[in-house]
Protein backbone atom coordinates (compact mmCIF):
# COMPACT_ATOMS: atom_id res chain seq x y z
CA UNK A 1 0.00 0.00 0.00
CA UNK A 2 1.21 3.48 -0.84
CA UNK A 3 2.67 5.35 2.09
CA UNK A 4 0.66 8.34 3.25
CA UNK A 5 2.72 11.50 3.00
CA UNK A 6 2.72 13.71 6.07
CA UNK A 7 4.16 17.12 6.82
CA UNK A 8 4.85 17.85 10.50
CA UNK A 9 4.97 21.60 10.80
CA UNK A 10 6.02 23.13 14.09
CA UNK A 11 5.00 26.70 14.81
CA UNK A 12 5.06 28.38 18.22
CA UNK A 13 5.82 25.33 20.31
CA UNK A 14 7.93 23.63 22.95
CA UNK A 15 8.13 20.51 20.74
CA UNK A 16 6.39 18.51 23.44
CA UNK A 17 4.13 16.83 20.91
CA UNK A 18 7.10 15.86 18.79
CA UNK A 19 8.57 14.14 21.81
CA UNK A 20 5.31 12.58 22.85
CA UNK A 21 4.89 11.13 19.38
CA UNK A 22 8.28 9.40 19.71
CA UNK A 23 6.80 7.39 22.56
CA UNK A 24 4.41 5.68 20.21
CA UNK A 25 5.36 2.03 20.78
CA UNK A 26 4.89 0.87 17.17
CA UNK A 27 6.69 3.67 15.40
CA UNK A 28 8.39 1.27 12.96
CA UNK A 29 5.06 -0.04 11.80
CA UNK A 30 3.84 3.53 11.53
CA UNK A 31 6.79 4.49 9.34
CA UNK A 32 5.98 1.57 7.03
CA UNK A 33 2.57 3.09 6.38
CA UNK A 34 3.38 6.80 6.56
CA UNK A 35 6.30 8.91 5.48
CA UNK A 36 7.21 12.36 6.67
CA UNK A 37 8.03 14.72 3.86
CA UNK A 38 9.33 16.80 6.75
CA UNK A 39 9.55 16.26 10.49
CA UNK A 40 11.59 18.38 12.91
CA UNK A 41 13.61 15.47 14.29
CA UNK A 42 12.90 12.39 12.21
CA UNK A 43 14.91 12.07 8.98
CA UNK A 44 12.85 13.13 6.01
CA UNK A 45 13.21 13.59 2.28
CA UNK A 46 12.98 17.35 2.19
CA UNK A 47 14.55 20.20 4.07
CA UNK A 48 12.45 22.88 5.65
CA UNK A 49 13.78 25.28 3.02
CA UNK A 50 12.45 23.06 0.25
CA UNK A 51 9.13 22.73 2.05
CA UNK A 52 8.62 26.48 2.24
CA UNK A 53 9.77 27.27 -1.27
CA UNK A 54 8.08 24.49 -3.27
CA UNK A 55 4.74 22.72 -3.37
CA UNK A 56 5.64 19.18 -2.30
CA UNK A 57 3.04 16.45 -2.72
CA UNK A 58 1.49 15.67 0.66
CA UNK A 59 -1.65 14.03 2.11
CA UNK A 60 -1.87 15.25 5.68
CA UNK A 61 -0.61 18.45 7.28
CA UNK A 62 0.12 18.18 10.98
CA UNK A 63 0.38 21.46 12.84
CA UNK A 64 2.12 21.57 16.19
CA UNK A 65 2.13 24.81 18.16
CA UNK A 66 0.08 27.96 18.41
CA UNK A 67 -0.70 30.21 15.51
CA UNK A 68 -0.11 33.98 15.32
CA UNK A 69 -0.03 36.22 12.26
CA UNK A 70 3.34 37.71 13.20
CA UNK A 71 5.08 34.41 13.94
CA UNK A 72 7.92 33.81 11.50
CA UNK A 73 9.11 30.31 10.66
CA UNK A 74 12.24 29.83 8.56
CA UNK A 75 12.00 33.43 7.36
CA UNK A 76 8.36 33.34 6.29
CA UNK A 77 5.12 33.86 8.19
CA UNK A 78 4.17 30.48 9.61
CA UNK A 79 0.63 30.97 8.50
CA UNK A 80 1.78 31.20 4.86
CA UNK A 81 3.20 27.69 5.11
CA UNK A 82 -0.11 26.47 6.45
CA UNK A 83 -2.00 28.14 3.62
CA UNK A 84 0.33 26.71 0.98
CA UNK A 85 -0.05 23.12 2.20
CA UNK A 86 -3.68 23.41 3.15
CA UNK A 87 -4.36 23.59 -0.61
CA UNK A 88 -2.37 20.45 -1.28
CA UNK A 89 -3.42 18.10 1.51
CA UNK A 90 -6.57 16.17 2.10
CA UNK A 91 -6.66 16.75 5.84
CA UNK A 92 -5.15 19.06 8.43
CA UNK A 93 -4.62 17.82 11.96
CA UNK A 94 -3.91 20.24 14.78
CA UNK A 95 -1.62 18.30 17.07
CA UNK A 96 -1.89 19.26 20.73
CA UNK A 97 -3.64 21.96 22.69
CA UNK A 98 -1.56 24.89 21.39
CA UNK A 99 -2.39 24.20 17.76
CA UNK A 100 -6.02 23.59 18.68
CA UNK A 101 -6.80 26.30 21.25
CA UNK A 102 -3.71 28.49 21.59
CA UNK A 103 -2.42 26.89 24.80
CA UNK A 104 0.27 28.44 26.96
CA UNK A 105 1.56 30.72 24.19
CA UNK A 106 -1.52 32.88 24.60
CA UNK A 107 0.60 34.33 27.41
CA UNK A 108 3.42 35.30 25.01
CA UNK A 109 4.09 38.70 23.47
CA UNK A 110 2.86 37.73 20.04
CA UNK A 111 -0.38 39.32 18.96
CA UNK A 112 -3.63 37.38 18.99
CA UNK A 113 -2.19 33.94 19.64
CA UNK A 114 -4.68 31.15 19.01
CA UNK A 115 -5.13 27.66 17.72
CA UNK A 116 -5.87 27.21 14.04
CA UNK A 117 -9.61 27.65 14.53
CA UNK A 118 -10.13 28.40 18.20
CA UNK A 119 -8.89 30.84 20.78
CA UNK A 120 -9.86 28.98 23.90
CA UNK A 121 -13.59 28.21 23.35
CA UNK A 122 -14.08 30.94 20.80
CA UNK A 123 -14.10 30.15 17.09
CA UNK A 124 -11.70 32.61 15.40
CA UNK A 125 -13.21 32.46 11.89
CA UNK A 126 -9.82 33.42 10.43
CA UNK A 127 -9.27 30.28 8.39
CA UNK A 128 -12.83 29.23 7.79
CA UNK A 129 -11.97 27.76 4.42
CA UNK A 130 -9.76 25.20 6.20
CA UNK A 131 -12.36 24.28 8.82
CA UNK A 132 -13.92 21.39 6.92
CA UNK A 133 -10.51 19.82 6.38
CA UNK A 134 -9.39 20.00 9.99
CA UNK A 135 -9.36 17.44 12.77
CA UNK A 136 -8.16 18.50 16.24
CA UNK A 137 -6.29 16.28 18.65
CA UNK A 138 -5.88 18.40 21.75
CA UNK A 139 -3.66 17.47 24.69
CA UNK A 140 -0.53 18.86 26.26
CA UNK A 141 1.13 16.88 24.97
CA UNK A 142 -0.88 14.96 22.42
CA UNK A 143 -1.53 11.32 23.30
CA UNK A 144 0.56 9.42 20.72
CA UNK A 145 -1.90 6.58 20.29
CA UNK A 146 -4.82 8.93 19.80
CA UNK A 147 -2.84 10.83 17.17
CA UNK A 148 -1.65 7.74 15.33
CA UNK A 149 -5.04 6.02 15.39
CA UNK A 150 -6.62 9.16 13.97
CA UNK A 151 -4.01 9.27 11.21
CA UNK A 152 -4.81 5.65 10.34
CA UNK A 153 -8.52 6.47 10.30
CA UNK A 154 -7.79 9.30 7.86
CA UNK A 155 -5.58 7.01 5.76
CA UNK A 156 -8.41 4.48 5.55
CA UNK A 157 -10.88 7.19 4.60
CA UNK A 158 -13.11 6.51 7.60
CA UNK A 159 -15.55 9.28 8.36
CA UNK A 160 -14.65 10.60 11.79
CA UNK A 161 -17.41 11.87 14.03
CA UNK A 162 -16.13 15.12 15.51
CA UNK A 163 -17.16 17.24 18.49
CA UNK A 164 -17.66 21.03 18.39
CA UNK A 165 -13.88 21.55 18.54
CA UNK A 166 -13.31 19.08 15.70
CA UNK A 167 -11.96 16.42 18.04
CA UNK A 168 -12.78 12.77 17.22
CA UNK A 169 -15.63 11.71 19.47
CA UNK A 170 -14.14 8.25 19.61
CA UNK A 171 -11.52 9.70 21.98
CA UNK A 172 -13.00 12.91 23.28
CA UNK A 173 -16.54 11.96 24.28
CA UNK A 174 -15.14 10.36 27.39
CA UNK A 175 -13.90 12.19 30.44
CA UNK A 176 -10.57 11.44 32.07
CA UNK A 177 -12.58 10.36 35.11
CA UNK A 178 -13.93 7.54 32.95
CA UNK A 179 -11.79 4.52 33.73
CA UNK A 180 -9.73 6.10 36.49
CA UNK A 181 -8.83 3.47 39.07
CA UNK A 182 -9.86 5.90 41.81
CA UNK A 183 -13.55 5.98 40.86
CA UNK A 184 -14.61 4.18 44.03
CA UNK A 185 -12.88 6.82 46.11
CA UNK A 186 -14.72 9.48 44.17
CA UNK A 187 -18.06 7.74 44.64
CA UNK A 188 -17.66 7.54 48.39
CA UNK A 189 -15.83 10.84 48.68
CA UNK A 190 -12.63 9.49 50.11
CA UNK A 191 -10.09 12.17 49.43
CA UNK A 192 -7.29 11.52 51.88
CA UNK A 193 -4.88 11.52 49.03
CA UNK A 194 -1.13 11.99 49.02
CA UNK A 195 0.59 12.57 45.71
CA UNK A 196 1.83 9.37 44.17
CA UNK A 197 -0.08 7.08 46.51
CA UNK A 198 -2.56 4.55 45.29
CA UNK A 199 -5.41 5.54 47.60
CA UNK A 200 -7.88 8.40 47.46
CA UNK A 201 -9.49 10.57 44.81
CA UNK A 202 -7.93 13.91 43.96
CA UNK A 203 -11.11 15.75 43.05
CA UNK A 204 -11.95 17.36 46.32
CA UNK A 205 -8.61 18.76 47.45
CA UNK A 206 -5.94 18.25 44.85
CA UNK A 207 -7.39 19.91 41.80
CA UNK A 208 -8.19 16.85 39.70
CA UNK A 209 -10.04 18.04 36.60
CA UNK A 210 -10.73 14.50 35.36
CA UNK A 211 -14.52 14.69 35.74
CA UNK A 212 -14.74 17.70 33.43
CA UNK A 213 -11.87 17.07 31.04
CA UNK A 214 -12.47 15.26 27.78
CA UNK A 215 -10.07 12.59 26.61
CA UNK A 216 -9.15 8.93 26.75
CA UNK A 217 -6.19 8.93 29.15
CA UNK A 218 -7.78 6.30 31.37
CA UNK A 219 -9.12 4.26 28.48
CA UNK A 220 -5.99 4.24 26.34
CA UNK A 221 -3.13 4.31 28.80
CA UNK A 222 0.04 6.30 28.25
CA UNK A 223 2.95 4.15 27.09
CA UNK A 224 0.43 1.33 27.43
CA UNK A 225 1.10 1.44 31.17
CA UNK A 226 -0.50 4.20 33.17
CA UNK A 227 -2.23 7.55 33.38
CA UNK A 228 -1.65 10.60 35.55
CA UNK A 229 -4.60 9.97 37.79
CA UNK A 230 -3.90 6.27 38.19
CA UNK A 231 -0.32 7.11 39.15
CA UNK A 232 -1.44 9.66 41.73
CA UNK A 233 -1.20 13.00 39.98
CA UNK A 234 -4.34 15.07 39.34
CA UNK A 235 -5.53 15.58 35.79
CA UNK A 236 -4.68 19.17 34.82
CA UNK A 237 -7.26 19.39 32.09
CA UNK A 238 -4.71 19.62 29.29
CA UNK A 239 -7.12 18.75 26.48
CA UNK A 240 -9.51 21.57 27.24
CA UNK A 241 -9.75 24.98 25.54
CA UNK A 242 -8.86 26.97 28.64
CA UNK A 243 -5.69 25.00 29.45
CA UNK A 244 -3.37 25.88 31.18
CA UNK A 245 -4.95 27.02 34.42
CA UNK A 246 -3.22 28.39 37.48
CA UNK A 247 -3.05 26.55 40.83
CA UNK A 248 -3.40 23.18 39.20
CA UNK A 249 -2.86 21.21 42.40
CA UNK A 250 -5.69 22.89 44.25
CA UNK A 251 -9.42 22.44 43.94
CA UNK A 252 -11.13 25.78 43.60
CA UNK A 253 -13.80 25.78 46.28
CA UNK A 254 -16.33 28.24 47.57
CA UNK A 255 -17.12 27.55 51.22
CA UNK A 256 -15.88 24.05 50.78
CA UNK A 257 -17.96 23.38 47.66
CA UNK A 258 -16.05 22.67 44.45
CA UNK A 259 -16.67 25.37 41.86
CA UNK A 260 -16.29 23.02 38.91
CA UNK A 261 -18.34 19.85 38.87
CA UNK A 262 -18.44 16.74 36.71
CA UNK A 263 -19.67 17.58 33.19
CA UNK A 264 -23.44 17.81 33.03
CA UNK A 265 -24.01 17.29 36.76
CA UNK A 266 -25.90 20.16 38.39
CA UNK A 267 -24.72 21.61 41.67
CA UNK A 268 -27.88 20.41 43.37
CA UNK A 269 -27.41 16.85 42.14
CA UNK A 270 -23.77 16.79 43.11
CA UNK A 271 -24.37 18.19 46.58
CA UNK A 272 -27.26 15.86 47.26
CA UNK A 273 -25.23 12.79 46.33
CA UNK A 274 -22.15 14.05 48.12
CA UNK A 275 -24.21 14.72 51.25
CA UNK A 276 -25.38 11.13 51.26
CA UNK A 277 -22.04 9.46 50.66
CA UNK A 278 -20.26 11.79 53.08
CA UNK A 279 -22.50 10.42 55.84
CA UNK A 280 -20.93 6.97 55.61
CA UNK A 281 -17.45 5.75 56.26
CA UNK A 282 -16.31 2.80 54.21
CA UNK A 283 -13.46 1.24 56.16
CA UNK A 284 -12.02 -0.59 53.20
CA UNK A 285 -11.57 2.69 51.35
CA UNK A 286 -10.16 4.56 54.33
CA UNK A 287 -7.37 2.01 54.73
CA UNK A 288 -4.21 1.57 52.72
CA UNK A 289 -4.66 -0.94 49.89
CA UNK A 290 -1.66 -2.91 51.10
CA UNK A 291 -1.20 -2.60 54.80
CA UNK A 292 1.71 -4.90 55.31
CA UNK B 1 -53.86 5.40 44.44
CA UNK B 2 -50.23 6.20 45.15
CA UNK B 3 -51.03 9.88 45.31
CA UNK B 4 -53.72 9.13 47.81
CA UNK B 5 -51.31 7.10 49.90
CA UNK B 6 -48.82 9.96 49.80
CA UNK B 7 -51.50 12.40 50.89
CA UNK B 8 -52.45 10.17 53.79
CA UNK B 9 -48.80 9.84 54.78
CA UNK B 10 -48.52 13.59 54.83
CA UNK B 11 -51.63 13.87 57.02
CA UNK B 12 -50.07 11.44 59.47
CA UNK B 13 -46.84 13.41 59.48
CA UNK B 14 -48.61 16.70 60.13
CA UNK B 15 -50.71 15.18 62.92
CA UNK B 16 -47.68 13.57 64.55
CA UNK B 17 -45.70 16.79 64.34
CA UNK B 18 -48.46 18.46 66.29
CA UNK B 19 -48.65 15.72 68.90
CA UNK B 20 -44.88 15.44 69.34
CA UNK B 21 -44.69 19.19 69.84
CA UNK B 22 -47.43 19.26 72.48
CA UNK B 23 -46.92 15.97 74.32
CA UNK B 24 -43.28 15.26 73.60
CA UNK B 25 -41.77 12.53 71.47
CA UNK B 26 -41.57 9.77 74.06
CA UNK B 27 -45.03 10.47 75.47
CA UNK B 28 -46.72 10.14 72.11
CA UNK B 29 -47.60 6.66 70.91
CA UNK B 30 -48.70 5.35 67.53
CA UNK B 31 -52.22 4.70 68.96
CA UNK B 32 -52.34 8.39 70.03
CA UNK B 33 -51.55 9.45 66.50
CA UNK B 34 -54.06 7.01 65.02
CA UNK B 35 -56.72 8.26 67.40
CA UNK B 36 -56.12 11.89 66.49
CA UNK B 37 -56.70 10.99 62.84
CA UNK B 38 -59.59 8.66 63.55
CA UNK B 39 -57.63 5.83 61.98
CA UNK B 40 -57.25 2.30 63.24
CA UNK B 41 -53.87 1.45 64.71
CA UNK B 42 -53.57 -1.42 62.25
CA UNK B 43 -54.06 0.93 59.33
CA UNK B 44 -51.45 3.32 60.75
CA UNK B 45 -48.91 0.53 60.55
CA UNK B 46 -49.64 0.23 56.84
CA UNK B 47 -48.07 3.63 56.49
CA UNK B 48 -45.33 3.57 59.08
CA UNK B 49 -43.98 0.35 60.51
CA UNK B 50 -42.69 2.01 63.68
CA UNK B 51 -42.50 5.29 65.50
CA UNK B 52 -38.79 5.53 64.73
CA UNK B 53 -39.44 5.23 61.03
CA UNK B 54 -42.12 7.86 61.30
CA UNK B 55 -39.67 10.10 63.17
CA UNK B 56 -37.21 9.87 60.26
CA UNK B 57 -39.88 10.57 57.68
CA UNK B 58 -40.90 13.64 59.61
CA UNK B 59 -37.43 15.15 59.64
CA UNK B 60 -37.16 14.53 55.90
CA UNK B 61 -40.53 16.20 55.50
CA UNK B 62 -39.39 19.25 57.46
CA UNK B 63 -36.10 19.37 55.60
CA UNK B 64 -37.72 19.19 52.21
CA UNK B 65 -40.21 21.88 53.22
CA UNK B 66 -37.34 24.25 53.98
CA UNK B 67 -35.38 22.95 51.01
CA UNK B 68 -38.19 23.94 48.65
CA UNK B 69 -38.52 27.40 50.18
CA UNK B 70 -34.79 28.13 50.03
CA UNK B 71 -34.50 26.70 46.54
CA UNK B 72 -37.07 29.25 45.39
CA UNK B 73 -34.98 31.98 47.03
CA UNK B 74 -31.77 30.66 45.49
CA UNK B 75 -33.36 30.80 42.08
CA UNK B 76 -34.39 34.43 42.43
CA UNK B 77 -32.23 36.96 40.71
CA UNK B 78 -31.40 38.98 43.85
CA UNK B 79 -28.31 39.88 45.85
CA UNK B 80 -26.88 37.61 48.53
CA UNK B 81 -27.92 40.23 51.08
CA UNK B 82 -31.53 39.97 49.99
CA UNK B 83 -31.32 36.19 49.91
CA UNK B 84 -30.01 36.21 53.47
CA UNK B 85 -32.95 38.27 54.59
CA UNK B 86 -35.42 36.02 52.82
CA UNK B 87 -33.99 32.87 54.35
CA UNK B 88 -34.19 34.36 57.85
CA UNK B 89 -37.72 35.46 57.05
CA UNK B 90 -38.76 31.95 55.96
CA UNK B 91 -37.27 30.48 59.11
CA UNK B 92 -38.88 32.95 61.50
CA UNK B 93 -42.22 32.92 59.69
CA UNK B 94 -42.27 29.15 59.89
CA UNK B 95 -41.44 29.36 63.59
CA UNK B 96 -44.43 31.66 63.99
CA UNK B 97 -46.94 29.88 61.80
CA UNK B 98 -45.82 26.26 62.07
CA UNK B 99 -43.79 26.24 65.27
CA UNK B 100 -44.04 22.45 65.46
CA UNK B 101 -41.71 22.16 62.47
CA UNK B 102 -38.83 24.07 63.99
CA UNK B 103 -39.57 22.55 67.35
CA UNK B 104 -39.26 19.13 65.87
CA UNK B 105 -35.92 20.00 64.36
CA UNK B 106 -34.49 21.61 67.49
CA UNK B 107 -36.04 19.56 70.25
CA UNK B 108 -36.44 16.13 68.71
CA UNK B 109 -34.08 15.73 65.76
CA UNK B 110 -31.11 17.39 67.42
CA UNK B 111 -31.67 15.99 70.90
CA UNK B 112 -32.95 12.46 70.29
CA UNK B 113 -29.97 11.28 68.29
CA UNK B 114 -30.43 7.59 69.20
CA UNK B 115 -33.62 7.48 67.12
CA UNK B 116 -31.89 8.90 64.06
CA UNK B 117 -28.56 7.13 64.34
CA UNK B 118 -29.49 4.52 61.79
CA UNK B 119 -31.07 5.73 58.57
CA UNK B 120 -30.26 9.37 59.18
CA UNK B 121 -26.48 9.13 59.19
CA UNK B 122 -24.61 12.40 58.85
CA UNK B 123 -26.97 14.90 57.30
CA UNK B 124 -28.83 12.49 55.01
CA UNK B 125 -32.27 13.20 56.43
CA UNK B 126 -31.78 16.96 56.22
CA UNK B 127 -30.04 16.83 52.86
CA UNK B 128 -32.66 18.82 50.94
CA UNK B 129 -32.26 21.72 53.29
CA UNK B 130 -28.49 21.56 53.69
CA UNK B 131 -27.99 21.32 49.92
CA UNK B 132 -29.86 24.58 49.39
CA UNK B 133 -27.92 26.33 52.15
CA UNK B 134 -24.72 25.11 50.48
CA UNK B 135 -25.86 26.53 47.17
CA UNK B 136 -26.68 29.84 48.84
CA UNK B 137 -23.17 29.94 50.36
CA UNK B 138 -21.37 28.76 47.24
CA UNK B 139 -23.06 31.31 45.01
CA UNK B 140 -22.51 34.04 47.57
CA UNK B 141 -18.78 33.38 47.61
CA UNK B 142 -18.58 32.99 43.86
CA UNK B 143 -20.12 36.40 43.19
CA UNK B 144 -17.80 37.98 45.77
CA UNK B 145 -20.48 38.86 48.37
CA UNK B 146 -19.49 36.30 50.99
CA UNK B 147 -16.10 35.52 52.43
CA UNK B 148 -14.66 32.11 51.59
CA UNK B 149 -14.36 29.95 54.69
CA UNK B 150 -15.02 26.48 55.98
CA UNK B 151 -18.61 25.48 55.27
CA UNK B 152 -19.38 24.51 58.85
CA UNK B 153 -18.11 27.71 60.42
CA UNK B 154 -20.56 29.61 58.23
CA UNK B 155 -23.35 27.07 58.59
CA UNK B 156 -22.99 27.00 62.37
CA UNK B 157 -23.17 30.77 62.59
CA UNK B 158 -26.27 30.93 60.41
CA UNK B 159 -28.21 28.05 61.92
CA UNK B 160 -27.03 28.51 65.48
CA UNK B 161 -28.10 32.13 65.50
CA UNK B 162 -31.53 31.51 63.99
CA UNK B 163 -32.12 28.43 66.13
CA UNK B 164 -31.08 30.38 69.22
CA UNK B 165 -33.60 33.12 68.52
CA UNK B 166 -36.41 30.62 68.00
CA UNK B 167 -35.37 28.85 71.19
CA UNK B 168 -35.50 32.13 73.15
CA UNK B 169 -38.92 32.79 71.68
CA UNK B 170 -40.05 29.32 72.76
CA UNK B 171 -38.83 30.04 76.29
CA UNK B 172 -40.88 33.25 76.24
CA UNK B 173 -37.78 35.35 76.78
CA UNK B 174 -38.06 37.55 73.69
CA UNK B 175 -39.86 40.84 74.32
CA UNK B 176 -40.93 41.21 70.67
CA UNK B 177 -42.43 38.94 68.05
CA UNK B 178 -39.90 36.97 65.99
CA UNK B 179 -40.70 38.74 62.73
CA UNK B 180 -39.59 42.01 64.28
CA UNK B 181 -36.09 40.59 64.53
CA UNK B 182 -35.81 39.63 60.85
CA UNK B 183 -34.04 42.83 59.79
CA UNK B 184 -31.49 42.91 62.58
CA UNK B 185 -30.76 39.21 62.58
CA UNK B 186 -30.35 39.00 58.82
CA UNK B 187 -28.16 42.06 58.67
CA UNK B 188 -25.98 40.67 61.50
CA UNK B 189 -25.63 37.36 59.67
CA UNK B 190 -24.83 39.07 56.42
CA UNK B 191 -22.23 41.32 58.05
CA UNK B 192 -20.59 38.37 59.76
CA UNK B 193 -20.41 36.34 56.57
CA UNK B 194 -19.73 39.02 53.99
CA UNK B 195 -16.43 39.43 52.21
S1 LIG C 1 -8.63 11.13 40.77
FE1 LIG C 1 -9.66 12.45 39.27
S2 LIG C 1 -10.11 11.14 37.53
FE2 LIG C 1 -9.63 9.80 39.25
S3 LIG C 1 -11.60 9.35 40.21
FE3 LIG C 1 -10.80 11.13 41.27
S4 LIG C 1 -11.67 12.86 40.15
FE4 LIG C 1 -11.90 11.08 38.84
S1 LIG D 1 -4.71 13.07 32.57
FE1 LIG D 1 -5.48 15.13 32.15
S2 LIG D 1 -3.66 16.45 32.21
FE2 LIG D 1 -2.94 14.33 32.03
S3 LIG D 1 -2.69 14.01 29.84
FE3 LIG D 1 -4.76 13.31 30.34
S4 LIG D 1 -6.06 15.11 29.97
FE4 LIG D 1 -3.96 15.84 30.08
Amino acid sequence: MKKTRVLWLTLMSCNGNTHSFLNYPYIEQFLNDFEFIYHPIIDSDYTLEEIISQDIACDILLIEGSVADDFIKAGVPGIDIIKRYAKIVEKIVTVGTCATFGGIFRESNYKDVSGLHFQEERRTDKYNDLFEKTVSISGCPVHPEVLVSTLYAIKKGLSLKLDAYLRPKEYFSYTIHNGCTRNEYFEYKVDNHHFGELEGCMFYDHGCRGPFTHGSCNKILWNEVNSKTRAGLPCMGCTEPSFPKRNIFETKKNMGIPEFLPVGVSKRTYLTLAGITKAFTIDRLEKKLFDD
Amino acid sequence: MNDKKEQKKEQIIVASLHLFATKGFYNTTIPDIALSLKMSVGNMYNYFKSKDLLAKEIIKFVSSYFGRKIKAINEENISTKEKTRKIVEVYFQTALLKPEMIDYFLRIYLSTREVFKEGCEGMICVNDFVTEIMIYFEEGVKCGDLRDQDFFSAFGLFMGYMGGMVFLKGENVLPKELDQYIDDVSSNIYKALSA
